[in-house]
């Protein structure tokens, strides 16, 4: 027990006297989060549109206000005919059409259903599927207080993404998504590269000639990283409530164990990376091709899952992240608890029984 | 005009003062011993020297310009070869010539020629497609210094270029330094074999930044009433 | 007590490479062997092999009686092992490096102070400083110390004074020879052939293969021929006359002399003293000397190649 309380606190110093190792652990979490907080997310402002009002009653005229009452949408051209939709797209402004069919009130208080199409430019299709979700959205408020609480037939329906986050904020699909990305840069490239190093220096060579079992060598560079880590999650949560206004709807003990989990996963992984490199490059750049990329095609994170050819679907399944961010956003937007995400924990569980056992099993005793 | 001359360069890394004010000549065509032990500040004169590392005071002349204004022209005008040999392992040992002698903006006909007659000289005609890694260690320092000399520089620097070689390889090195000094290029080489720094014109010994001895060895060695060189030095380093 | 270290025919392959072949040699209980040669002559797998790093592709070695494969757990735990290049860690001060290794090993550093104070009240002054701004010699000194702090019986130190000056070198192997005295078995590398006179016993090796197993006396007494140092003002010159005499055997260069060997011995001086006399030479003196390892070595290398 000595041996491995030691052995922590030689890596603590490591990472202590280290500036580099510092900035990346606690500097980069923050960096990032802010970054994709702020910077790269798929908020819409001010999208020009153009409106096709064929109907032009009292109806028509409320949805097209509803439309640009917000922020999100501008008017840049009221068309008259529908043969002018293809030429105004062509022209580059407009990102997408809203074409309201002639008789729109009637149709809707007399045969209950009314329609509405809505163009977009796909030539971007995330910020269509984006435009388009909001503008779904706003229709389908616009139809509520038409008819009242009363159940309607609906014409629109809402998006399921949209059900728990109803400001439209990306925010609150992007905070999970960076925490995750971290967890898992931090705990798996942090430990691959402080095991790859001991292999540089040659310091390995005396750690392996000496007494100390392998599991042993393991913990001790692990345990200190599990530490950081969990640090470093606790920052970025509280940079999402607090900066970013993410609510925390499920159990704060429920999140954290599950940050704890997923650290484990990660740093799992890590150990599995070091054990086939000898380089702190060769470490880095396994953990930034093996995880990083992966990660963040294939989790859900950017990419809807769901829009991806299906090998690649079944693929996104063994990535740990993806599971993960399921849970964060279970807990944090849903409410959930336990009972509603046991399958992605045990999942994640067994993910990192696996990694961790397959590394410790696969740790050298020798050079080669 | 000296190939090198140095006048009270110093350098300070902080409050740190790694060579500390050191003065001396290099002759035409001699091959100048420069010793001293870990962390004496050879490294640090030797990187001023070719244009690597700009001094904190005093001045240095080599190949007649100025290592501070005109470190490009200086370093135009050397060679230079490290412990750890600084050609391409991956790449066969013709590449390395001719990218090198490209580096130093040889001709392709000057370099094809020079080629044949390095490889002649070495004895490596058959390795000349080879990668470098392939060769063995005492081929690979020799190749470096031929290479290192291929763009006929006056001076020639040399830092611990035999350091692990075999004692065969050792002297084949040596005739290499020897054969090039006779043509007339200087040459300045740090080595930690005692039995080496007999083989040079000149030897300068340094201790703490600062240089102690400078002479002839056999001049040295009447000097500190010594044996052999090794005992020069070791009552140079101990006496501090 | 069980012999400190037996290695019986081992041979090591990497890929098409041969880094040992069918190496055998036995070291006793407080002898310093030495291992010398060049780099790249499969010294440190020899190392390796023996600290159980390395497994061996043929053949059978012995550490105290356990074996290097089936023991190495054992082995482990009686061992010191200093690896070829600087192994501490660099971030780390003097004083926390060696706490760190004295725990690894289950021990502390007061425990078996008495084995390391001589060399522990050299790098003391320095005991805050982080390992990686040592001199070369200092860190030498504190390896060492890193490799005794838990008493081991045999110690393995692969090129221990590469790189380091001539002082350093001289104060570390005089601490060899102390720690021999008190009983350990060492197995030291060198890529200096003048080290060798610090061991009891040598074996030269190159290319894989050893060349030679003896006390190096002996070693030096079993050089055959006939040796001359030469010398005279312009040595480059003499080099070359010499090599273009032709019964001139070897002519290397020796510090300030040259070693020359002839093809039929004493029969050939008063030929070449004639053949050297119309080339002038200022300052000639041609005396019999006694071979050193060196010699030694490059005629052992020599044989090999014709072999």
């Amino acid at each position: 027990m000595r041996q491995f309380f030691v052995f922590a606190r030689k890596e603590f110093y490591h990472i202590f006297r280290d500036r580099r190792t510092l900035l990346i652990l606690f500097g980069m979490p923050i960096v990032q989060v802010i970054i994709f907080g702020f910077a790269i997310t798929n908020e819409i402002k001010n999208a020009d549109i153009a409106v096709l009002d064929q109907s032009k009653d009292h109806y028509s005229a409320r949805l097209i206000q509803k439309l640009t009452a917000g922020s999100y949408f501008r008017i840049d051209r009221n068309l008259q005919t529908p043969k002018t939709i293809e030429a105004a797209f062509r022209e580059g402004r407009i990102k997408m059409a809203v074409v309201i069919p002639p008789r729109f009130g009637q149709d809707f208080f007399h045969l209950r259903k009314a329609q509405v199409q809505l163009l977009a430019d796909a030539g971007d299709p995330n910020t269509a599927t984006t435009l388009v979700n909001y503008a779904r959205a706003i229709i389908g408020n616009y139809q509520q207080e038409l008819n009242g609480p009363a159940a309607l037939p609906l014409t629109i329906n809402t998006t399921v993404r949209m059900q728990y986050n109803p400001a439209l904020k990306s925010v609150f699909l992007f905070v999970p998504g960076v925490m995750t990305l971290i967890l898992l840069l931090v705990s798996a490239m942090m430990t691959s590269i402080t095991i790859a190093r001991e292999k540089e220096l040659g310091t390995m060579e005396i750690l392996l000639v000496s007494p100390l079992p392998p599991h042993l060598i393991v913990m001790g560079k692990v345990v200190p990283y599990i530490v950081l880590s969990f640090i470093n999650a606790l920052v970025i949560l509280a940079m999402g409530v607090w900066i970013f206004g993410m609510p925390v709807k499920g159990s704060v003990v429920l999140l954290l164990a599950e940050c704890v989990l997923f650290v484990l996963t990660s740093l799992g992984l890590g150990i599995l990376i070091s054990t086939v490199t000898d380089k702190q490059q060769t470490a880095m750049m396994a953990s930034m091709m093996g995880l990083l990329m992966p990660t963040v095609l294939l989790s859900g994170f950017i990419f809807p899952v769901e829009s991806m050819p299906k090998p690649l679907q079944w693929l996104s399944n063994i990535m740990p992240a993806k599971w993960f961010i399921i849970i964060l956003k279970d807990i944090m937007l849903k409410g959930s608890g336990l009972r509603e995400v046991w399958p992605q924990t045990l999942l994640l569980t067994g993910m990192t029984i696996f990694f961790i056992v397959l590394s410790i099993r696969k740790f050298k005793i020798r050079l080669s | 005009m000296q190939p090198i001359v140095t006048n009270a360069l110093t350098k300070k890394f902080g409050s740190f003062i790694a060579t500390n004010a050191i003065t001396f000549e290099v002759k035409q065509g001699e091959i100048f011993g420069f010793l001293g032990a870990n962390g004496a500040g050879k490294t640090t004169a030797m990187r001023m020297l070719c244009g690597l590392l700009r001094p904190s005071s005093g001045t240095a002349k080599v190949a007649g310009y100025d290592v501070y204004t005109q470190a490009d022209k200086v370093k135009q005008n050397i060679g230079y070869m490290s412990q750890r040999f600084s050609l391409y392992e991956d790449l066969k040992v013709k590449e390395n010539i001719r990218f090198y002698g490209g580096i130093y903006g040889l001709r392709n006909g000057e370099i094809k020629e020079k080629t044949e007659r390095l490889l002649q000289k070495l004895g490596m005609e058959a390795e000349a497609d080879q990668l470098v890694s392939a060769l063995p260690l005492g081929w690979k320092q020799k190749l470096a210094f031929s290479v290192a000399i291929l763009h006929d520089p006056s001076i020639v620097f040399l830092d611990e270029p035999t350091g692990g070689v075999d004692p065969v390889t050792r002297r084949q090195f040596w005739d290499l330094i020897y054969e090039a000094a006779n043509r007339g290029v200087t040459v300045f080489v740090t080595t930690h074999y005692m039995d080496e720094a007999e083989y040079c014109d000149r030897v300068s010994i340094m201790v703490d930044g600062r240089i102690q001895a400078l002479d002839t060895p056999r001049q040295l060695k009447a000097q500190f009433g010594a044996e052999s060189m090794d005992d020069v030095f070791l009552q140079l380093a101990r006496g501090k | 007590m069980q012999t400190p270290i037996v290695v019986q025919e081992v041979h090591k392959n990497f890929g098409e490479v041969k880094a040992l072949r069918d190496i055998s040699f036995t070291v006793n209980e407080g002898e310093l062997f030495g291992l010398i040669g060049p780099d790249g002559a499969g010294k440190s797998t020899l190392f390796r092999i023996l600290t159980t790093l390395l497994l061996a592709d043929k053949g059978k070695a012995t550490v105290n009686g356990l074996d290097v494969v089936k023991d190495y757990k054992a082995i482990r735990k009686i061992v010191g092992y200093m690896p070829g290049r600087f192994s501490l860690y660099q971030d780390l001060t003097v004083q926390e490096n060696l706490d760190f290794f004295a725990t690894i090993f289950n021990t502390t550093v007061k425990e078996n102070y008495g084995l390391i104070e001589e060399i522990y009240v050299q790098i003391a002054p320095f005991k805050d400083r982080p390992a990686g701004k040592l001199s070369g010699g200092m860190k030498q000194k504190l390896a060492l110390c890193c490799a005794l702090v838990h008493k081991p019986t045999v110690l393995f130190l692969d090129e221990p004074t590469t790189g380091v000056d001539p002082v350093s070198r001289k104060e570390f192997w005089e601490m060899l020879q102390r720690l021999r005295q008190k009983g350990i078995a060492i197995l030291v590398s060198t890529p200096y052939m003048d080290e060798a006179i610090l061991c009891g016993r040598v074996a030269l090796i190159q290319n894989g293969a050893l060349l030679k197993i003896d006390t190096p006396q002996q070693i030096t007494r079993e050089f055959s021929k006939p040796l001359w140092a030469v010398k005279a003002k312009q040595m480059y010159r003499l080099i070359q006359d010499l090599r273009s005499f032709e019964d001139t055997d070897s002519c290397y260069a020796f510090g300030e002399y040259l070693h020359l060997t002839l093809k039929h011995g004493e029969a050939d001086v008063d030929k070449l003293r004639a053949y050297l006399q119309p080339k002038g030479h200022e300052q000639f003196d041609m005396v019999p000397i006694t071979a050193g390892i060196e010699d030694c070595f490059m005629e052992l290398m020599k044989s090999e190649k014709q072999q």
